[in-house]
């Protein structure tokens, strides 16, 4: 019972410290960035994690960081569990804004109806974007990699026309309409908002879609093994399918939080500033958090810190705060090799 | 065969379009030249995939090589004070990449679809910090004119018509890397790396060293097209420069089923449709009706029509994607 219960902490352990390497090696490339243009790497990060996680309207920021990268997230490890590369997070999330922005901006409902409505049409619109590239997929095998990429750009401009034509707000031409008050999330402090219970509870509930139910079953097996789920008469295309409505669903809950549960905006900016990259910082989210939602959220976490500390990174040393989107990008480089990562993490227990 | 039929497919669709546009008014040569300029960068890199995924190694990062080295181009031309230099050094970026990207794949055996996205995120960071660190302006900027590379201009008929000097060099490096594949012994030994790599370890050759080979070849042309955006192209970088345009290339490689020559078709009607659009949007007449947004899209649209019109039939190497491990 005794090694049972410890091989089982270790088979949780392993995958942590796997990341936490990773997310070193990540800083240390990081550091050198820094380096290079004769930034002071010490101070920048020091800046960076009091001003993330040195005090409570920091911790409040951080996590509303985090939230719509829980989610974008949750849209990558989905895909990741059904062998897919779905990188259309970013596409889908900002046609779930663009949703939650005319449904939460432009129709009138009472004040406990209409965030939720709100949220829901914005999912759908979200899952109703990734539709093409599933079945693009599965009808004409075209992989989605390249098919989610076009979707993000032809979303992008999209969203971008009708926010700065039907849906601009008059007299404010850099953004959209807001959300009136009855659409809006409650406010839990400085930025962060209940949003952030509903992105949590979105989690849990695909986690047990994924490992208590049928659908997840033969998700997970067609992405794990396609040879065996066929002979088990798993049907790939529906685990595609399910895997990618399940992943827009995500990133229109995104969409939603940043438009419906994110103060002082309440909206899109026209630019789509406050939406950008959301849905590819979700992919290193995704992959720290070994694909699964549940570590999504933590990496999502420590991440909304490294997001929110980069700001104080740029105020107090001048290191310009995209500097953390690349560090996130050699975490990515770093988890994609975890062979390299277990010789490393060997070398240091030995 | 199938080669020729898509040579054919796309003359007479550029032709047809050309005629149309003629008919509405405009010069179809200029259209030409837009669309060779926007075929460019697609072309280099799309040829420089084909021979990196006929190796076996499937490089995803190439719209963060394109960032990178627009950037980083821009910044040793000004070094160096010359268009040339910064194309080249551009070019040398890409292909330390793409060293370093094969070195991750075949030593480090990734994963190498997520190692080339991480390269895309890290330079979605990246591209901004070094614009930030080097100009302390964010987010664009504009290099003095003179360091602009000038296109070679020669007259057809009584018009004029320019051809940058980097687009030459990327239909003759289609054809090389064509004649490279399929005429030479390193060819054979390129393409049995990516279709049964044991062979070619049985035969004594180190799979490796082909498959690193071909990513830094195809790192420095993604190079060349990156740094030759601002400097023969636009005339200054920006943090979305790219555009997209990586994996427009990408899809150019899957629709040409590896072959550099249909590569440089793909990207030429991929580059033809992004020229037409920006033609046709800015006149008068339709920029009234269609709105510039919509346009933006096109290059997309087209992508996506022509990947799902296309697909099947083609064969991908065996062993593409696979990390090659000895028993």
């Amino acid at each position: 019972m005794g090694t049972r219960t410890s091989n089982r902490l270790a088979a949780f352990i392993r995958p942590i410290t796997e990341s936490a390497v990773a997310v070193a090696i990540g800083l240390i490339v990081g550091a050198f960035l820094m380096l290079a243009f004769g930034y002071d790497p010490i101070r920048a990060y020091a800046a960076m994690f009091a001003g993330a996680f040195g005090s409570t309207s920091g911790i409040l920021e951080s996590l509303a960081f985090a939230t719509p990268l829980m989610a974008t997230a949750v849209t990558f490890a989905v895909g990741v569990r059904a062998s897919l590369f779905n990188i259309g997070a970013e596409g889908q999330m900002y046609i779930g804004a663009l949703a939650a922005t005319v449904v939460g901006g432009t129709i009138l409902m009472p004040a406990g109806v209409h965030p939720i409505v709100a949220t829901i049409v914005a999912m759908c619109c979200g899952a109703l974007w990734a539709l093409p590239a599933a079945l693009l997929k599965t009808w004409r095998g075209v992989h989605e990699v390249v098919s989610t990429i076009m979707l993000n750009w032809i979303a992008f401009w999209f969203v971008t026309f009708l926010i700065r034509t039907y849906f601009a707000e008059p007299g404010r031409a850099e953004r959209a309409i807001p959300a009136v008050a009855t659409a809006r999330y409650p406010v839990i402090g400085g930025t962060l908002t209940a949003m952030i219970f509903v992105v949590v509870i979105f989690c849990i509930a695909v986690t047990i879609l994924l490992w208590r139910t049928g659908i997840g079953f033969e998700l997970r097996l067609v992405g794990d093994n396609p040879e065996a789920a066929k002979y088990a008469g798993a049907s790939s295309s529906r685990a595609i399918l399910t895997s990618f409505v399940v992943g827009g669903l995500a990133a229109g809950l995104a969409g939603a939080s940043q438009v419906l549960g994110r103060p002082p905006s309440w909206t899109i900016y026209a630019t789509l500033g406050n939406l950008l990259n959301l849905g590819f910082d979700g992919i290193g989210v995704a992959l720290i958090g070994m694909n699964h939602p549940i570590g999504g959220i933590f990496a999502a976490i420590f991440y909304g810190g490294l997001a929110h500390g980069g700001r104080f990174m740029e105020y107090n040393v001048g290191v310009a705060s995209e500097l953390v989107d690349a560090i996130n990008g050699i975490i990515v480089i770093a988890l994609s090799m975890p062979e390299v990562i277990r010789i490393i993490r060997r070398r240091r227990e030995s | 065969m199938r080669r020729l039929q898509w040579y054919l497919i796309t003359a007479i669709i550029t032709v047809a379009v050309m005629f149309i546009i003629s008919l509405a008014g405009f010069e179809p040569f200029g259209l030409i030249e837009t669309g060779l300029l926007a075929m460019t960068p697609l072309a280099l890199a799309a040829v420089g995939e084909c021979l990196n995924e006929q190796a076996g190694t499937v490089n995803v990062g190439m719209e963060g090589i394109f960032l990178i080295t627009a950037v980083l181009g821009v910044y040793w031309a000004e070094i160096f004070d010359s268009g040339l230099y910064g194309l080249l050094l551009g070019a040398a970026t890409g292909g330390l990449i793409g060293l370093v990207f094969g070195i991750a794949c075949v030593h480090g055996k990734a994963n190498q679809v997520i190692a080339g996205m991480g390269l895309n995120i890290m330079a979605l960071g990246l591209g901004p910090y070094l614009l930030m660190s080097i100009w302390a302006f964010p987010g664009i900027h504009i290099f003095p004119r003179q360091l602009m590379l000038q296109p070679v201009r020669f007259m057809i008929g009584e018009v004029y018509f320019s051809i940058s000097a980097v687009t030459i060099v990327a239909i003759v490096v289609a054809v090389l890397a064509y004649l490279l594949l399929h005429r030479t012994l390193l060819g054979i030994r390129i393409r049995a790396a990516g279709e049964n790599p044991i062979a070619v370890d049985v035969a004594g050759i180190n799979v490796g060293h082909v498959r690193i080979l071909m990513c830094v070849i195809g790192g420095a042309l993604a190079g060349l097209g990156g740094a030759f955006m601002p400097l023969a192209w636009f005339g200054g970088v920006v943090k979305e420069i790219s555009a997209g345009r990586g994996f427009i290339a990408l899809a150019a490689v899957v629709f040409a089923g590896l072959d550099p020559l249909l590569a440089l078709a793909a990207a030429f009607i991929f580059g033809f449709s992004e020229g037409v659009a920006f033609t046709v949007v800015v006149s008068p007449g339709v920029k009234e009706i269609i709105p510039f947004y919509f346009v933006q899209m096109a290059p997309y649209f087209v992508t996506l029509l022509i990947l799902v019109a296309a697909i099947g039939g083609k064969k991908f190497p065996r062993a593409l994607g696979k990390p090659y491990v000895r028993e």
